[in-house]
Order: structure tokens, then sequence, then C-alpha cells
């Protein structure tokens, strides 16, 4: 059975609009323009117990307004979701206690006081017993390497240093379900990269179900098997991380490696040449085009090396997202931005 | 039960630490209200003497020294510094959140948390307060009032605090619909000021600004501890004005849920 089920799960925002200038504010003050902004349209989801999902999509995609209907903190305007049996935005307790949402933009912790008061609070709010407490503390303080930070003022610990501690702080009460958005934002590389390791082993061990969001395709690549990839409040994939490739890849990249000091000419009517740096060129050619174009260029010259890739995932994202957004140009669909409303 | 109040306990504690992580900048507020009371003792002394000694209203230079002593003990109960806008500001930038997201209370976390303000409060201000009360002795003519009255008047200033924490709570709330308060809460100072009797005593008024300021719950907040300690009401007039309290205290009290509730309802419906 799935542990989250989403079904044309949709919300709208209204925002107010503002003209330009004074008079338009002065106007504004007797009559409101409002905007209707849908931040997600019609979402069908289905999360099965000890996955691992990653949201992909632009700024204003409506990942974390989806992130924001699974943790209850807004109602949607129509459509159906269940997390755990539970309906999220009716904020019961007994849903409340078993999942958490960690915010890497927002801090849950106290921020004069040592993080391990901010623990002690959530021991109580959760109704942790002592016993599970402990070994739970103990457990993520081991596994960060924290345990001599504990004892500090949030406040004078580094942006690293406090995302472990907000990781702490909403694992404490063993949430089945937990939603990161952007947990590794501004982070440097090293501590993203121990945010991930974490996340990956706990993940494993406890084999609760994540649902994150992030920019970092690294963090995706290390973490999740399933991508999810929202673009104007729509699901435009699901599926495997490879899988994006063979769907939104038309092209594959050749590097060839050539052994003549002559300048070989006239390759731009194999395809696109990306790099050249004779001897060494890179051209983009047509997958369906690949193996004939191989065998044509080597009639060309004397060749040392071929290489064939598929272009970098970053890329092939980045293009079908500016694709997204000049389709939505085109037809005229409002290009929102949800985040904005975080 | 037993787990609750762990937990009551838990968020008080954490609120008392909190307030005391900042001790000299905390220590130094404190003090500094005690300043306004030497300009309000020459003030009426001024007054006084203009008008040639005797009586102002019924009291004389003494009794107002006096209760406007007293008015400063009721609020340190019942004024709440920060309380409204910072629920504002929670609203604002969506720390309120949290609440939605965690198995806790608004209200009553925020209610706890006031208590500890309090008794950090009480803790660097009860010395300074015993000392000023000690070096004034001499306006209090009447000496100290009988053990029933000191036992009302602390049940006043107690319900006082907790009027004051419910109403402002609800200023704050406002902020669900409107998102800045801060006028708002400029004109409540306002009217607080005047109204509360924290300014002057209202038995000074004429007769129908007094049967409206009766109506109004700011009363409680400063006038009315200070007038029961001065014995300046009739027992009937003491129960009645308990009641009112009472009344007053639960109609803010209903009124913060609900509107917390709607507040929550619009919140998630259209910002969130």
């Amino acid at each position: 059975m799935a542990i989250i089920e989403i079904e044309g799960l949709a919300k709208s925002y209204r925002v107010y609009q503002k003209k330009e200038g004074l008079a338009a504010s002065l106007k504004g003050l007797f009559r409101r323009r409002y905007r209707e902004v849908q931040a997600v349209r019609g979402i069908d989801l289905q999360v099965e117990p000890g996955e691992f999902v990653a949201f992909l999509g632009p700024n204003g995609a409506g990942k974390t307004t989806t992130l924001k209907l699974l943790s209850g903190v807004i109602n949607p305007t129509s459509g159906k979701a269940t997390v755990m049996g539970h309906v999220p935005w009716k904020r019961e307790n007994s849903y409340r206690r078993r999942f958490a949402l960690v915010m890497g933009q927002k801090n849950q912790l106290w921020w004069d006081l040592p993080a391990q008061e901010s623990f002690r609070l959530h021991q109580q709010i959760y109704q942790i017993p002592p016993a599970e407490f402990k070994q739970n503390f103990d457990e993520l303080a081991d596994l960060l390497e924290i345990r001599d930070l504990v004892q500090q003022p949030v406040r004078e610990l580094s942006l690293g240093e406090r995302m472990k501690m907000e990781l702490i702080a909403a694992l404490l009460h063993s949430p089945e379900v937990l939603f990161l958005d952007e947990p590794t934002i501004g982070l440097d590389v090293i501590a993203q990269h121990n945010i991930q390791q974490f996340l990956k082993y706990y993940q494993e061990q406890r084999g609760i179900t994540i649902l994150l969001t992030s920019h970092y395709m690294k963090d995706i690549a290390a973490l999740c098997r399933r991508v999810v990839i929202i673009a104007q409040g729509e699901l435009k994939y699901d599926g495997s991380l490879t899988g994006i490739i063979d769907r939104f890849s038309e092209h594959k990249l050749v590097t060839l490696q050539f052994a003549d000091e002559q300048p070989v000419t006239g390759l731009s009517r194999f395809g696109e040449v990306v790099n050249d740096e004779y001897p060494k060129v890179q051209l983009r050619i047509p997958r369906s085009q690949v193996a004939e174009t191989l065998s044509a260029m080597l009639d060309v010259g004397v060749i040392d090396d071929i290489a064939v890739e598929d272009p970098p995932l970053e890329e092939l994202i980045a293009d079908f997202f500016s694709q997204v957004s000049n389709q939505s140009k085109a037809t005229g669909q409002d290009a929102d931005d949800s985040d904005r409303m975080s | 039960m037993y787990v609750r109040v762990v937990t009551w306990w838990t968020i008080l504690r954490i609120g008392l630490e909190e307030r005391l992580v900042y001790r000299a900048d905390f220590a130094l507020g404190t003090l500094m209200r005690f300043l306004p009371i030497i300009t309000q003792i020459f003030l009426w002394a001024a007054v006084f003497e203009t008008v040639g000694g005797g009586s102002v209203a019924g009291y004389s230079y003494e009794n107002m020294v006096a209760y406007y002593l007293l008015t400063m003990m009721s609020r340190a109960f019942s004024s709440m510094p920060g309380l409204a806008s910072g629920v504002a500001t929670q609203i604002r930038n969506g720390e309120i959140k949290k609440f939605l997201i965690q198995p806790v209370d608004l209200i009553g976390f925020m209610l706890l948390n006031r208590i500890a303000h309090k008794l950090t409060y009480y803790m660097v201000a009860t010395l300074p307060f015993a000392g000023v009360f000690y070096l004034c002795r001499g306006f209090f003519v009447g000496g100290w009032p009988p053990a029933e009255t000191l036992l009302i008047y602390s049940m006043t200033l107690l319900l006082g605090f907790l009027l004051g924490f419910f109403l402002e709570m609800c200023i704050g709330l406002i902020s669900f619909w409107f998102l800045e308060v801060t006028s708002l809460l400029f004109v409540y100072m306002l009217l607080n000021f005047f109204l509360s009797g924290h300014m002057f005593p209202l038995d000074m008024l004429p007769d129908w600004a007094a049967t409206i300021v009766d109506l109004f719950p700011l009363k409680y907040l400063a006038y009315f501890p200070a007038a029961v300690f001065l014995g300046q009401l009739e027992h009937a007039e003491i129960i009645r004005g308990l009641w009112l309290e009472i009344g007053w205290l639960l109609t803010f009290m209903v009124l913060s849920r609900l509107m917390y509730w709607y507040g929550v309802k619009q919140y998630s419906a259209y910002g969130g």
C-alpha cells in the first residue's frame, strides 16, 4: 500500500496585484485587484513506504507548495491526498507526531540557546519517552558528529552545523515520513556531502520515506532512485534519474581526438561543433544518427580516440525547464513563483 | 496530566533561559522603567502646589503618588511588551508554520513563554520595586490594607496578567487578516495609557466619561488593582468589578481561540 497518495491535487493562491507608481498605490487603497496564481495544477502521485523521492523543478514550479500541502500547512483548492492514511490539512496530532518537515531556509531552533534545549523541547512536544530520546539523540549526534556543539548557542554555529541540528530536531521523534525542502541550500561542498551521506545512511537504516526538493543535482544523484519533475505546477516526469536522459536527450556528445597535425575541415556537416580545440573536437549529434555518423567520420581523417557520451544531466534539465517556460509564455499561462509565499 | 505538566514546565524553563541570555540588556531595561517614577512624583508635586495643597478630585498629594506607584505594580503584571507585535511578526514571516506542523498549541505556548518572561522580570525587579516602595512609604498614609484586601489585590493582579495577555494576543492575531498591525497597536497603547488609569485615577473623570471607561476592559490593567489596594472601592463595587473582569477575560480567551482558528483557516487557504 502506498504511504503517500496524491490525486488531482491543486492549489491556487490569490495575490494582490499592485501596479507601479503612487497613483496606482492610492487606487489600491480602495479597490484591490487580485490575480489567481495556480501553484499546483492537479498532481497525481503515489509513493511507497521506504522510497526516497526527489522533486525537481525550476523556482516557482510548485515543489514547495506540494510539500506544504503534504505537511498540512495549507489546504488544497481541490484534489485529495493522504499520508499514512491521514489527510494532512486536518492537522491531527496523531499525524503530526509521525512526520517532520525541514526547510533549508527556515530555522526551527531557539536562536539564543544551545541546540540541546530545542531538542528537550521537542522531546516534550512530541512526547518521546526518555529512553527512546536518549537512544535517538546518541545515534544522530554520533552520525552527524556534533556532540561537542549541542551546548553552544545556535547563533554561534555555522550554517552546516545548524542544518545538522535542524535535522536532529526533526528526527528525534522517529518520523516515518520526512519532507526535506532544499536541505543543502547554501552549504559548502563538504557540508553538502556530509548531509547527503547522513541522509542516505539514515534512510537505509530506518527505511523511512523521504520526499526531497533540491537544486543540487549531486544531492539527487546521490540519494534518490526516483525523480519527479514538476514544472508549471504539473507533473512532467516520474521515473529514474537515468530515464531522464532517455526521455529528454535528443543528442549525444561525440568527442574526437585526431592524430593528424593538419586541421580537418568540414566537420560541421556531421553535427553542431560544440568545442573545437584541434586536435580535440566535440560534436553534438542526433541520437538516431550516431552510428552512421561515426562510420562516416572515420573517413575524414586519422582518429586516435572516440568518446560518445550523454550530455550532462544539469544541461538536459535546464534545457527542459526553459522549454517549458517558453511554451507557457507562448500560451500565455502564468509563470508563477510559489516560493515567494514561503 | 503529569506528562502535560512536564511539557509546560519545559516550555517555561526554556523561556526563562532565553530571557536570561542577554542579562545586561535585560537588567538595564528593567531598571530604566523606574525612572518615570521620579518625574511623576515631581509632576504631581507641582500640580498640587499650584492648586494650593488640599486635594484634587478627592485625591491628596500623598494619595496620588501612592496611586501612581500602585499602577506601576499593576502594569508589572498586565503589560505585555512585544507580545502582539511578536505574534504579528511570526504570522508575517511564516514562523507560525511551526505551530501548524508540530503538535503544539500557539496560544498555550505563548502564554507559558509570557509567564517565563514575567518571572524573569520579577527576579530582576523585585528588589528595586521593594526599594522604591520603602523609600515612598510615607505616601501610603493609610498603611497596609487588611489581609482580605491584600488577597483580593493579588487576585486582581493575576487576573490583570491574564486579561492583558489575551487582549494583546487578539490584537496580534489580527495580522492574519491585515499583515501590518503597528498602527493598530499604537492606538491600543494610547487608549491603554489613558483608559487603564495609568495616566491618572479613573475616578477623576466626569461621570459620563467614567461610565464609558467602566464598560471598557482596560481599567483592569492598572486602575482596578490600585483602587482595591487603596480602599477606594466599596465592597459591592469590588465584587462587581471582579465578575466583570472575569467576564472580559473569558471573552478574550474565547475570542483569541476563534481568531486563531479562523486565522489558520484563512492562512492555509490563501497564504502559507
